[in-house]
Protein backbone atom coordinates (compact mmCIF):
# COMPACT_ATOMS: atom_id res chain seq x y z
CA UNK A 1 0.00 0.00 0.00
CA UNK A 2 2.96 2.05 1.53
CA UNK A 3 4.78 1.93 -2.04
CA UNK A 4 1.52 3.09 -3.99
CA UNK A 5 1.58 6.09 -1.91
CA UNK A 6 4.68 6.96 -3.09
CA UNK A 7 4.15 5.99 -6.54
CA UNK A 8 1.49 8.89 -6.16
CA UNK A 9 4.02 11.32 -4.74
CA UNK A 10 6.57 10.82 -7.41
CA UNK A 11 3.91 10.94 -10.50
CA UNK A 12 2.70 14.47 -8.65
CA UNK A 13 5.98 16.02 -8.10
CA UNK A 14 6.60 15.34 -11.55
CA UNK A 15 3.54 16.58 -13.06
CA UNK A 16 3.56 19.54 -10.83
CA UNK A 17 7.01 20.46 -11.74
CA UNK A 18 5.94 20.56 -15.43
CA UNK A 19 3.04 22.35 -15.18
CA UNK A 20 5.00 24.67 -13.58
CA UNK A 21 7.99 24.97 -15.27
CA UNK A 22 6.45 25.10 -18.65
CA UNK A 23 5.81 28.51 -20.19
CA UNK A 24 8.21 29.73 -17.38
CA UNK A 25 11.46 27.90 -17.42
CA UNK A 26 10.96 25.87 -21.11
CA UNK A 27 8.96 27.31 -24.06
CA UNK A 28 5.41 25.65 -24.43
CA UNK A 29 6.42 24.86 -27.82
CA UNK A 30 8.62 22.37 -26.57
CA UNK A 31 6.99 20.07 -23.69
CA UNK A 32 3.54 21.71 -23.69
CA UNK A 33 2.27 21.68 -19.91
CA UNK A 34 0.06 18.53 -18.47
CA UNK A 35 -3.10 20.26 -18.09
CA UNK A 36 -3.30 21.05 -22.47
CA UNK A 37 -2.26 17.74 -22.80
CA UNK A 38 -4.69 15.99 -20.92
CA UNK A 39 -7.51 18.82 -22.87
CA UNK A 40 -5.85 17.48 -25.99
CA UNK A 41 -6.28 14.01 -24.80
CA UNK A 42 -9.89 14.17 -23.71
CA UNK A 43 -10.45 15.62 -26.90
CA UNK A 44 -9.34 13.51 -29.34
CA UNK A 45 -10.62 10.34 -26.88
CA UNK A 46 -14.21 12.05 -26.77
CA UNK A 47 -13.76 12.58 -30.57
CA UNK A 48 -12.88 8.47 -31.49
CA UNK A 49 -9.74 10.09 -33.21
CA UNK A 50 -7.63 8.40 -30.25
CA UNK A 51 -9.91 4.87 -30.15
CA UNK A 52 -9.69 4.59 -33.83
CA UNK A 53 -6.30 4.78 -34.88
CA UNK A 54 -5.25 2.73 -31.26
CA UNK A 55 -7.51 -0.16 -32.95
CA UNK A 56 -5.28 0.62 -36.12
CA UNK A 57 -2.03 0.00 -34.74
CA UNK A 58 -3.47 -2.69 -31.96
CA UNK A 59 -4.82 -4.57 -35.00
CA UNK A 60 -1.51 -4.29 -36.79
CA UNK A 61 0.94 -4.81 -33.73
CA UNK A 62 -1.13 -8.27 -32.60
CA UNK A 63 -1.17 -9.56 -35.71
CA UNK A 64 2.05 -9.50 -36.92
CA UNK A 65 3.04 -10.56 -33.25
CA UNK A 66 0.94 -13.55 -34.36
CA UNK A 67 2.25 -13.91 -37.17
CA UNK A 68 6.13 -13.42 -36.37
CA UNK A 69 5.81 -15.45 -32.68
CA UNK A 70 4.07 -18.68 -34.11
CA UNK A 71 6.38 -18.58 -37.09
CA UNK A 72 9.42 -17.78 -35.14
CA UNK A 73 8.25 -20.56 -32.73
CA UNK A 74 8.24 -22.97 -35.11
CA UNK A 75 11.67 -22.05 -36.83
CA UNK A 76 13.17 -22.39 -33.28
CA UNK A 77 11.73 -25.47 -32.65
CA UNK A 78 13.11 -27.44 -36.25
CA UNK A 79 16.36 -25.63 -35.87
CA UNK A 80 16.31 -26.47 -32.36
CA UNK A 81 16.28 -29.90 -32.96
CA UNK A 82 18.53 -30.08 -36.25
CA UNK A 83 21.71 -29.56 -34.75
CA UNK A 84 23.32 -29.80 -38.37
CA UNK A 85 20.49 -27.38 -40.10
CA UNK A 86 21.22 -24.89 -37.19
CA UNK A 87 25.04 -25.09 -37.86
CA UNK A 88 24.57 -24.47 -41.18
CA UNK A 89 22.45 -21.89 -41.43
CA UNK A 90 24.56 -19.61 -38.51
CA UNK A 91 25.92 -17.07 -40.14
CA UNK A 92 23.31 -16.49 -42.19
CA UNK A 93 20.99 -16.50 -39.15
CA UNK A 94 23.61 -13.87 -37.15
CA UNK A 95 24.10 -11.65 -40.37
CA UNK A 96 20.40 -11.51 -40.72
CA UNK A 97 20.11 -10.78 -36.81
CA UNK A 98 22.90 -8.39 -36.71
CA UNK A 99 20.64 -6.10 -39.43
CA UNK A 100 18.54 -3.29 -37.63
CA UNK A 101 15.49 -3.96 -39.06
CA UNK A 102 14.24 -0.86 -39.15
CA UNK A 103 16.56 -0.54 -42.41
CA UNK A 104 14.35 -2.95 -44.02
CA UNK A 105 11.30 -0.74 -43.71
CA UNK A 106 11.97 1.25 -47.21
CA UNK A 107 12.23 -2.39 -48.84
CA UNK A 108 8.83 -3.78 -47.29
CA UNK A 109 7.49 -0.40 -48.75
CA UNK A 110 8.47 -1.55 -51.84
CA UNK A 111 7.47 -4.89 -51.52
CA UNK A 112 3.82 -4.53 -50.14
CA UNK A 113 3.20 -0.81 -50.77
CA UNK A 114 2.05 1.56 -47.97
CA UNK A 115 -0.93 -0.15 -46.73
CA UNK A 116 -1.77 -2.51 -43.79
CA UNK A 117 -0.20 -5.43 -45.16
CA UNK A 118 3.78 -3.77 -45.37
CA UNK A 119 3.21 -2.23 -41.59
CA UNK A 120 1.88 -5.80 -40.20
CA UNK A 121 4.67 -7.83 -42.05
CA UNK A 122 6.96 -5.05 -40.89
CA UNK A 123 6.01 -6.02 -37.41
CA UNK A 124 5.83 -9.59 -38.05
CA UNK A 125 9.72 -9.90 -39.27
CA UNK A 126 10.75 -8.11 -35.78
CA UNK A 127 8.99 -10.27 -33.86
CA UNK A 128 9.81 -13.65 -35.82
CA UNK A 129 13.33 -12.62 -34.93
CA UNK A 130 13.29 -12.26 -31.01
CA UNK A 131 11.10 -15.14 -30.65
CA UNK A 132 12.84 -17.48 -32.79
CA UNK A 133 15.69 -17.06 -31.37
CA UNK A 134 14.74 -17.40 -27.71
CA UNK A 135 12.76 -20.41 -28.48
CA UNK A 136 16.15 -21.96 -30.40
CA UNK A 137 18.32 -21.35 -27.25
CA UNK A 138 15.18 -22.90 -25.33
CA UNK A 139 15.21 -25.74 -27.26
CA UNK A 140 19.04 -26.04 -27.01
CA UNK A 141 18.63 -26.08 -23.16
CA UNK A 142 16.63 -28.78 -23.01
CA UNK A 143 18.48 -31.68 -20.78
CA UNK A 144 19.70 -33.87 -22.66
CA UNK A 145 19.84 -36.44 -19.60
CA UNK A 146 15.69 -35.64 -20.03
CA UNK A 147 15.62 -36.68 -23.72
CA UNK A 148 17.25 -39.81 -22.83
CA UNK A 149 14.81 -40.80 -19.94
CA UNK A 150 12.22 -40.04 -22.40
CA UNK A 151 14.29 -41.96 -25.39
CA UNK A 152 13.98 -45.14 -22.60
CA UNK A 153 10.94 -44.93 -22.07
CA UNK A 154 9.87 -45.82 -25.56
CA UNK A 155 9.48 -42.16 -26.95
CA UNK A 156 10.46 -41.40 -30.43
CA UNK A 157 11.06 -37.72 -31.94
CA UNK A 158 7.21 -37.22 -31.97
CA UNK A 159 6.63 -37.94 -28.35
CA UNK A 160 9.52 -36.26 -27.51
CA UNK A 161 8.21 -33.02 -28.75
CA UNK A 162 4.82 -33.33 -27.20
CA UNK A 163 5.98 -34.29 -24.19
CA UNK A 164 9.59 -32.53 -23.59
CA UNK A 165 10.96 -30.16 -25.55
CA UNK A 166 7.68 -27.89 -26.75
CA UNK A 167 6.58 -27.61 -22.87
CA UNK A 168 10.58 -26.82 -22.28
CA UNK A 169 10.48 -24.25 -25.03
CA UNK A 170 7.49 -22.36 -24.13
CA UNK A 171 9.00 -20.76 -20.94
CA UNK A 172 11.46 -19.30 -23.68
CA UNK A 173 8.73 -19.00 -26.46
CA UNK A 174 7.40 -16.52 -23.35
CA UNK A 175 10.16 -14.73 -22.70
CA UNK A 176 10.69 -13.91 -26.60
CA UNK A 177 7.03 -13.07 -26.93
CA UNK A 178 7.75 -10.67 -23.96
CA UNK A 179 10.24 -8.93 -25.46
CA UNK A 180 9.09 -8.94 -28.31
CA UNK A 181 6.13 -6.07 -27.28
CA UNK A 182 7.59 -3.00 -27.36
CA UNK A 183 9.18 -4.04 -30.57
CA UNK A 184 5.72 -4.84 -32.21
CA UNK A 185 4.77 -1.55 -31.12
CA UNK A 186 7.71 -0.09 -32.11
CA UNK A 187 7.19 -2.36 -35.83
CA UNK A 188 3.98 -0.93 -36.17
CA UNK A 189 4.73 2.60 -35.06
CA UNK A 190 7.80 3.27 -37.29
CA UNK A 191 5.65 1.60 -40.77
CA UNK A 192 3.03 4.05 -39.47
CA UNK A 193 5.59 7.15 -39.47
CA UNK A 194 6.71 6.38 -42.82
CA UNK A 195 3.92 5.46 -44.53
CA UNK A 196 0.74 5.54 -43.18
CA UNK A 197 -2.63 7.98 -42.89
CA UNK A 198 -3.60 6.27 -39.97
CA UNK A 199 -3.15 4.65 -36.50
CA UNK A 200 -0.92 5.96 -33.54
CA UNK A 201 2.68 6.50 -35.12
CA UNK A 202 0.02 8.94 -37.88
CA UNK A 203 -1.31 10.24 -35.07
CA UNK A 204 2.09 11.43 -33.14
CA UNK A 205 3.44 12.30 -36.69
CA UNK A 206 0.76 14.57 -37.81
CA UNK A 207 0.91 16.42 -34.17
CA UNK A 208 4.54 16.98 -34.70
CA UNK A 209 4.32 17.82 -38.18
CA UNK A 210 1.58 20.91 -37.04
CA UNK A 211 3.52 21.83 -33.89
CA UNK A 212 1.14 20.48 -31.89
CA UNK A 213 3.10 19.51 -28.84
CA UNK A 214 -0.08 18.76 -26.12
CA UNK A 215 -0.82 16.61 -29.48
CA UNK A 216 2.20 14.55 -29.52
CA UNK A 217 2.09 14.06 -26.06
CA UNK A 218 -1.24 12.92 -25.93
CA UNK A 219 -0.96 10.36 -28.71
CA UNK A 220 2.15 8.79 -27.10
CA UNK A 221 0.19 8.48 -24.03
CA UNK A 222 -2.13 6.72 -26.22
CA UNK A 223 0.89 4.59 -27.11
CA UNK A 224 2.16 3.91 -24.00
CA UNK A 225 -0.86 2.73 -22.61
CA UNK A 226 -1.37 0.22 -25.27
CA UNK A 227 2.62 -0.94 -24.43
CA UNK A 228 0.79 -1.34 -21.38
CA UNK A 229 -2.14 -3.44 -22.43
CA UNK A 230 -0.24 -6.21 -24.74
CA UNK A 231 2.28 -6.76 -21.94
CA UNK A 232 -0.56 -7.47 -19.74
CA UNK A 233 -2.08 -9.38 -22.58
CA UNK A 234 1.12 -11.32 -22.89
CA UNK A 235 1.52 -12.11 -19.26
CA UNK A 236 -2.11 -13.15 -18.58
CA UNK A 237 -1.74 -15.76 -21.87
CA UNK A 238 1.34 -16.86 -19.83
CA UNK A 239 0.07 -17.76 -16.67
CA UNK A 240 -3.09 -19.44 -18.24
CA UNK A 241 -1.01 -21.61 -20.47
CA UNK A 242 1.99 -22.48 -18.38
CA UNK A 243 -0.17 -23.01 -14.92
CA UNK A 244 2.84 -24.59 -13.25
CA UNK A 245 4.54 -21.36 -13.15
CA UNK A 246 2.63 -19.47 -10.95
CA UNK A 247 2.82 -23.04 -8.12
CA UNK A 248 6.65 -22.70 -8.90
CA UNK A 249 6.43 -18.67 -7.70
CA UNK A 250 5.79 -20.27 -4.58
CA UNK A 251 7.03 -22.13 -3.74
CA UNK A 252 10.08 -22.31 -0.88
CA UNK A 253 13.42 -21.44 -2.43
CA UNK A 254 16.46 -23.49 -1.22
CA UNK A 255 20.10 -22.37 -2.57
CA UNK B 1 21.17 -68.52 -11.15
CA UNK B 2 19.61 -69.63 -14.24
CA UNK B 3 21.29 -70.33 -17.54
CA UNK B 4 21.76 -67.11 -19.40
CA UNK B 5 22.15 -64.45 -17.42
CA UNK B 6 20.35 -60.79 -17.40
CA UNK B 7 23.38 -58.52 -18.37
CA UNK B 8 26.55 -60.36 -18.59
CA UNK B 9 29.59 -57.93 -19.01
CA UNK B 10 32.60 -59.73 -20.77
CA UNK B 11 35.88 -58.11 -20.51
CA UNK B 12 34.48 -54.79 -21.22
CA UNK B 13 36.76 -52.14 -21.87
CA UNK B 14 35.45 -48.23 -21.76
CA UNK B 15 37.87 -44.97 -23.07
CA UNK B 16 36.46 -41.33 -23.78
CA UNK B 17 37.86 -39.29 -25.87
CA UNK B 18 38.27 -35.64 -23.47
CA UNK B 19 40.48 -32.98 -24.85
CA UNK B 20 42.31 -34.87 -27.62
CA UNK B 21 43.33 -37.35 -24.75
CA UNK B 22 42.06 -41.08 -24.69
CA UNK B 23 41.21 -41.61 -21.15
CA UNK B 24 39.97 -45.19 -19.75
CA UNK B 25 36.97 -45.43 -17.67
CA UNK B 26 36.66 -48.54 -17.55
CA UNK B 27 39.22 -51.82 -18.44
CA UNK B 28 38.49 -55.84 -18.18
CA UNK B 29 35.37 -55.50 -16.43
CA UNK B 30 33.33 -58.67 -16.23
CA UNK B 31 29.96 -59.21 -13.91
CA UNK B 32 27.37 -61.08 -14.76
CA UNK B 33 23.72 -60.29 -12.99
CA UNK B 34 21.01 -62.78 -12.79
CA UNK B 35 17.41 -62.06 -13.40
CA UNK B 36 15.64 -60.56 -10.25
CA UNK B 37 19.31 -60.06 -8.74
CA UNK B 38 19.94 -56.52 -6.90
CA UNK B 39 23.87 -55.92 -7.75
CA UNK B 40 25.08 -53.36 -5.38
CA UNK B 41 28.61 -51.55 -7.26
CA UNK B 42 30.68 -48.95 -4.77
CA UNK B 43 34.21 -47.96 -5.37
CA UNK B 44 35.97 -44.40 -5.61
CA UNK B 45 34.25 -41.64 -7.42
CA UNK B 46 35.55 -41.23 -11.03
CA UNK B 47 35.82 -45.12 -11.22
CA UNK B 48 33.50 -45.73 -14.13
CA UNK B 49 30.35 -46.77 -12.11
CA UNK B 50 28.02 -45.38 -14.01
CA UNK B 51 30.05 -45.98 -17.06
CA UNK B 52 28.65 -49.38 -17.23
CA UNK B 53 24.97 -48.37 -16.25
CA UNK B 54 25.07 -46.16 -19.64
CA UNK B 55 26.24 -49.21 -21.77
CA UNK B 56 23.76 -51.43 -20.20
CA UNK B 57 21.30 -48.69 -21.37
CA UNK B 58 22.54 -49.11 -24.66
CA UNK B 59 23.90 -45.10 -24.68
CA UNK B 60 27.28 -45.98 -26.21
CA UNK B 61 29.19 -49.38 -26.80
CA UNK B 62 32.19 -50.22 -24.89
CA UNK B 63 35.75 -49.97 -26.48
CA UNK B 64 36.15 -53.57 -26.49
CA UNK B 65 34.26 -56.57 -25.07
CA UNK B 66 30.61 -57.31 -24.88
CA UNK B 67 27.62 -56.14 -23.16
CA UNK B 68 24.92 -58.73 -23.47
CA UNK B 69 21.46 -58.58 -22.32
CA UNK B 70 19.79 -61.81 -22.08
CA UNK B 71 22.36 -63.49 -24.16
CA UNK B 72 22.42 -60.75 -27.10
CA UNK B 73 24.68 -58.11 -27.86
CA UNK B 74 23.07 -54.07 -26.70
CA UNK B 75 22.64 -52.32 -29.83
CA UNK B 76 21.57 -48.88 -29.82
CA UNK B 77 18.85 -48.17 -26.79
CA UNK B 78 17.83 -50.81 -24.56
CA UNK B 79 14.11 -50.04 -24.05
CA UNK B 80 13.76 -52.58 -21.28
CA UNK B 81 15.79 -50.94 -18.62
CA UNK B 82 14.56 -48.16 -16.80
CA UNK B 83 17.04 -45.36 -15.77
CA UNK B 84 17.05 -43.51 -12.42
CA UNK B 85 19.37 -41.22 -11.57
CA UNK B 86 20.27 -38.53 -8.56
CA UNK B 87 18.32 -35.97 -9.80
CA UNK B 88 14.67 -36.98 -10.60
CA UNK B 89 13.78 -36.12 -14.23
CA UNK B 90 10.40 -35.42 -13.76
CA UNK B 91 8.80 -33.23 -16.20
CA UNK B 92 7.62 -29.59 -14.17
CA UNK B 93 4.68 -29.12 -15.89
CA UNK B 94 3.11 -31.59 -14.92
CA UNK B 95 1.78 -33.48 -11.70
CA UNK B 96 2.19 -36.08 -10.03
CA UNK B 97 -0.26 -38.30 -12.17
CA UNK B 98 0.48 -37.10 -15.29
CA UNK B 99 4.21 -37.50 -14.83
CA UNK B 100 3.59 -41.41 -14.30
CA UNK B 101 1.29 -41.31 -16.78
CA UNK B 102 4.24 -40.15 -19.79
CA UNK B 103 5.62 -43.43 -20.31
CA UNK B 104 2.22 -45.20 -20.61
CA UNK B 105 0.98 -42.49 -23.07
CA UNK B 106 4.13 -43.40 -24.77
CA UNK B 107 3.21 -46.87 -25.01
CA UNK B 108 -0.02 -45.41 -26.46
CA UNK B 109 -2.77 -47.06 -23.44
CA UNK B 110 -6.28 -46.26 -23.33
CA UNK B 111 -7.26 -43.22 -21.19
CA UNK B 112 -9.41 -45.73 -19.15
CA UNK B 113 -6.24 -47.95 -18.22
CA UNK B 114 -3.53 -45.11 -17.67
CA UNK B 115 -6.41 -43.84 -14.97
CA UNK B 116 -6.54 -47.52 -13.85
CA UNK B 117 -2.56 -47.89 -13.72
CA UNK B 118 -1.38 -44.54 -12.29
CA UNK B 119 -4.14 -44.80 -9.55
CA UNK B 120 -2.22 -48.46 -8.69
CA UNK B 121 1.15 -46.99 -8.39
CA UNK B 122 0.52 -43.87 -6.65
CA UNK B 123 -1.19 -46.26 -4.16
CA UNK B 124 2.14 -48.57 -4.29
CA UNK B 125 4.83 -45.84 -3.87
CA UNK B 126 2.86 -43.89 -0.94
CA UNK B 127 1.89 -41.03 -2.95
CA UNK B 128 -1.86 -40.79 -2.18
CA UNK B 129 -2.88 -37.51 -1.78
CA UNK B 130 -0.84 -35.73 -3.46
CA UNK B 131 -1.72 -36.82 -7.15
CA UNK B 132 -2.42 -33.23 -8.21
CA UNK B 133 0.96 -32.13 -7.32
CA UNK B 134 3.21 -30.54 -9.04
CA UNK B 135 6.95 -31.26 -8.57
CA UNK B 136 7.88 -28.37 -7.45
CA UNK B 137 5.05 -28.31 -4.56
CA UNK B 138 6.83 -32.03 -3.51
CA UNK B 139 9.54 -32.42 -1.08
CA UNK B 140 12.88 -35.02 -2.24
CA UNK B 141 11.43 -37.77 -1.02
CA UNK B 142 8.20 -37.54 -2.99
CA UNK B 143 10.09 -36.69 -6.31
CA UNK B 144 12.01 -40.06 -5.56
CA UNK B 145 8.62 -42.38 -5.34
CA UNK B 146 7.07 -39.93 -8.35
CA UNK B 147 10.11 -41.19 -10.54
CA UNK B 148 9.93 -44.15 -9.07
CA UNK B 149 6.57 -44.98 -9.81
CA UNK B 150 6.83 -43.65 -13.57
CA UNK B 151 9.83 -46.22 -13.59
CA UNK B 152 7.52 -48.67 -12.58
CA UNK B 153 4.82 -47.63 -14.83
CA UNK B 154 6.80 -48.90 -17.97
CA UNK B 155 7.98 -52.02 -16.55
CA UNK B 156 11.27 -52.40 -17.66
CA UNK B 157 12.16 -55.57 -16.44
CA UNK B 158 15.87 -54.01 -14.85
CA UNK B 159 16.12 -50.98 -13.10
CA UNK B 160 19.22 -49.18 -13.37
CA UNK B 161 20.04 -46.64 -10.56
CA UNK B 162 22.46 -44.29 -10.16
CA UNK B 163 22.92 -42.82 -6.22
CA UNK B 164 18.99 -42.18 -6.29
CA UNK B 165 18.85 -41.63 -3.09
CA UNK B 166 22.00 -39.63 -2.55
CA UNK B 167 20.11 -36.72 -2.04
CA UNK B 168 17.92 -37.32 0.93
CA UNK B 169 18.40 -37.34 4.36
CA UNK B 170 19.00 -40.80 6.61
CA UNK B 171 15.60 -41.45 7.36
CA UNK B 172 14.33 -41.10 4.00
CA UNK B 173 16.85 -43.13 2.55
CA UNK B 174 16.36 -46.02 4.77
CA UNK B 175 12.36 -45.94 3.86
CA UNK B 176 13.23 -45.88 -0.05
CA UNK B 177 15.76 -48.61 0.39
CA UNK B 178 13.10 -50.90 1.91
CA UNK B 179 10.34 -49.80 -0.44
CA UNK B 180 12.60 -50.36 -3.76
CA UNK B 181 13.92 -53.91 -2.23
CA UNK B 182 10.68 -55.28 -1.37
CA UNK B 183 8.55 -53.88 -4.11
CA UNK B 184 11.98 -55.23 -6.92
CA UNK B 185 11.44 -58.84 -4.74
CA UNK B 186 8.12 -58.72 -5.28
CA UNK B 187 7.85 -57.78 -8.73
CA UNK B 188 11.35 -59.83 -9.82
CA UNK B 189 13.49 -56.90 -11.30
CA UNK B 190 16.72 -56.83 -12.22
CA UNK B 191 19.05 -54.30 -10.36
CA UNK B 192 22.04 -52.71 -11.16
CA UNK B 193 22.76 -50.10 -8.11
CA UNK B 194 25.70 -47.83 -7.74
CA UNK B 195 25.98 -46.21 -4.46
CA UNK B 196 28.95 -44.17 -2.79
CA UNK B 197 27.02 -45.24 1.20
CA UNK B 198 28.47 -48.62 1.34
CA UNK B 199 25.69 -49.36 4.12
CA UNK B 200 23.31 -49.18 1.57
CA UNK B 201 25.08 -51.29 -0.94
CA UNK B 202 24.68 -54.18 1.37
CA UNK B 203 21.33 -53.51 2.71
CA UNK B 204 19.77 -53.48 -0.50
CA UNK B 205 22.36 -55.24 -2.74
CA UNK B 206 22.12 -59.42 -2.82
CA UNK B 207 25.79 -58.76 -4.12
CA UNK B 208 28.11 -55.98 -3.95
CA UNK B 209 30.86 -55.17 -6.65
CA UNK B 210 33.80 -53.41 -5.82
CA UNK B 211 35.76 -51.18 -7.84
CA UNK B 212 39.28 -50.29 -8.10
CA UNK B 213 40.09 -46.37 -8.62
CA UNK B 214 40.05 -45.68 -12.16
CA UNK B 215 40.57 -47.02 -14.54
CA UNK B 216 38.00 -48.88 -13.19
CA UNK B 217 37.75 -52.78 -12.73
CA UNK B 218 35.99 -54.70 -10.27
CA UNK B 219 38.15 -56.45 -7.75
CA UNK B 220 36.01 -58.04 -5.54
CA UNK B 221 32.35 -59.57 -5.71
CA UNK B 222 30.76 -60.18 -2.58
CA UNK B 223 27.83 -61.75 -1.89
CA UNK B 224 25.74 -60.07 1.18
CA UNK B 225 25.47 -62.93 3.28
CA UNK B 226 21.64 -61.73 4.22
CA UNK B 227 18.42 -63.20 3.64
CA UNK B 228 16.36 -62.13 0.71
CA UNK B 229 13.54 -60.87 2.95
CA UNK B 230 15.53 -58.82 5.38
CA UNK B 231 14.38 -56.30 7.79
CA UNK B 232 15.91 -53.38 6.72
CA UNK B 233 15.01 -51.32 10.04
CA UNK B 234 16.75 -53.67 12.54
CA UNK B 235 19.34 -54.55 10.06
CA UNK B 236 21.77 -52.05 11.71
CA UNK B 237 22.43 -54.49 14.60
CA UNK B 238 22.60 -57.83 12.53
CA UNK B 239 26.11 -59.11 13.27
CA UNK B 240 26.05 -60.53 9.78
CA UNK B 241 25.17 -57.33 7.94
CA UNK B 242 27.92 -55.59 10.02
CA UNK B 243 30.35 -57.97 9.45
CA UNK B 244 29.98 -57.44 5.50
CA UNK B 245 30.03 -53.96 5.82
CA UNK B 246 33.36 -54.09 7.66
CA UNK B 247 34.62 -56.68 5.04
CA UNK B 248 33.37 -53.85 2.14
CA UNK B 249 35.65 -51.62 4.39
CA UNK B 250 38.37 -53.59 4.27
CA UNK B 251 38.65 -53.61 0.71
CA UNK B 252 38.09 -50.11 0.17
CA UNK B 253 39.83 -48.46 2.74
CA UNK B 254 43.13 -48.19 0.57
CA UNK B 255 41.65 -46.77 -2.39
CA UNK B 256 39.10 -44.37 0.15
CA UNK B 257 42.68 -43.13 1.49
CA UNK B 258 44.42 -42.95 -1.81
CA UNK B 259 41.19 -40.82 -2.50
CA UNK B 260 42.00 -38.48 0.23
CA UNK B 261 45.65 -38.23 -0.64
CA UNK B 262 45.21 -37.68 -3.98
Amino acid sequence: MKIWLWRAVILATILTTWELAAGRLISLFFVSRPTLIAAKFWQILIDGTLLNNMAVTTGEAVSGFVIGGSAGAVIGLLLGRSQQLAETLDPFIVAFYSLPKVALAPMFILWFGIGLQMRVMFTAIIVLFLVFLSTYTGVRNVSRELVTVFRLMGANERHLMRMVIIPSAFTWIFAGLRLSVPYALIGAIVAEILAGNVGLGYLVEHAAAEFDTAGVFAALAGVMMLALALNYSVRLLERWLMPWREVEEQREIAV
Amino acid sequence: MSAVPRIEFRGVAKAFDTSGRSVDAVRDVNLAVAPGEIVSLVGPSGCGKSTLLNMTAGLFAPTSGNVEYDGLPIAGLNRRVGYMTQSDHLLPWRNVVDNIAAPLQIAGLPRSEIGRRTEALIELVGLGGFARSYPSQLSGGMKKRTALARLLAYDPDTLLMDEPFAALDAQLRLRLQIELRSLCKKIGKTVLFVTHDLDEAVSIGDRVAVFSARPGTIIRSLPVPLPADRDLVRLRYDPDFMSACAALWEIMAPAIVGEDAR
